[in-house]
């Protein structure tokens, strides 16, 4: 399991830089449509394999295909770089460099400091947490339970900011209404 | 999971959230942009699926949410990339300054 872990782990890394290093807008989304399958490998390695099938479906699938759409509607004009001077390359590269030494530093992370860190002293589970062996077995049931229990509210909250996502859209790109 | 992936997880996910950055800083094409914002959005939701193995499903649940708002920034992000090039003839950030006073 190890191996493949780390295996999705390059895939993902190398593939979200050829994304931003790429200037063709659509060879850049192929890469983001890599970057996301690795994800969902991922997903699969930490036991949410429903989230990794919604990943590729909505992610890869429908959000990647509706970017391809639009890039070759719009047929830009890719000879030319669109990368920024050098003096917001420097200053970027060192914005990113900070922040991937601090959340690159998160690697010590174990479950143990976790627990120590967050847990009262004394405590040995985590309150309100699923252990692992606690699932049902059914990958489903295990998320929708939660979705249409506790965040009955939130999950109806989407549903009205996908109506006006909608309308928005269709009112931004249509000529006249 | 070998309980010890923990860590290395959390570092992909903070490596893949700052190419994203890196990314959205770097590019002047608009729709890389969006794509970056799309990378640090899928980055913070590993964090989410690895931190729900220690404190049940809620993760995955705020991940469907994250995702929901992913698509819906997707439609309306890219409408708005329509109009803007419909009246300006380019998607190149540094040219599309109608703020700019």
């Amino acid at each position: 399991m190890h191996i493949v872990f780390w295996i999705f782990f390059a895939s993902a890394v190398v593939s979200a830089a050829m994304c931003i290093l790429r200037r063709n807008p659509v060879s850049a989304a192929m890469w983001l449509v890599s970057t996301m399958f690795s994800l969902a490998g991922i997903f699969v390695i930490m036991d949410a394999p429903f989230l990794a099938a919604i990943q590729v479906l909505v992610y890869a699938g429908a959000v990647m295909v509706l970017f391809l759409f639009v890039i070759m509607l719009l047929n830009l004009d890719v000879t030319a770089s669109d990368v920024r001077g050098s003096l917001s390359i420097g200053g970027a590269v060192a914005v990113t460099g900070l922040l991937i030494v601090e959340l690159g530093a998160l690697w010590v992370y174990t479950p143990d400091r976790l627990a120590q860190e967050l847990l009262p002293a004394g405590a040995t589970t985590f309150p309100g947490g699923i252990p692992a062996d606690a699932m049902s077995g059914n990958i489903v049931l295990d998320v929708a339970k939660p979705l249409f229990d506790a965040y009955l509210i939130p999950f109806e909250a989407t549903s009205v900011l996908l109506l006006a996502a909608v309308v928005g859209a269709v009112v931004l790109a249509k000529r006249r209404i | 999971m070998a309980p010890d992936l923990l860590g290395p997880t959390l570092a992909l996910s903070g490596i893949l959230f700052s190419i994203g950055v890196l990314g959205a800083l770097l590019r002047r094409n608009a729709i890389i942009l969006f794509m970056c914002v799309e990378l640090m959005l899928n980055a913070v939701n590993l964090a989410f699926v690895v931190f729900a193995r220690y404190y049940g499903f809620g993760g995955h649940v705020l991940v469907f949410f994250v995702m929901t708002v992913a698509a819906a920034e997707a439609a309306v992000g890219l409408a708005i990339m329509l109009a803007l090039f419909r009246h300006n003839q380019t998607l190149d950030l540094q040219d599309i300054n109608l703020l700019h006073g």
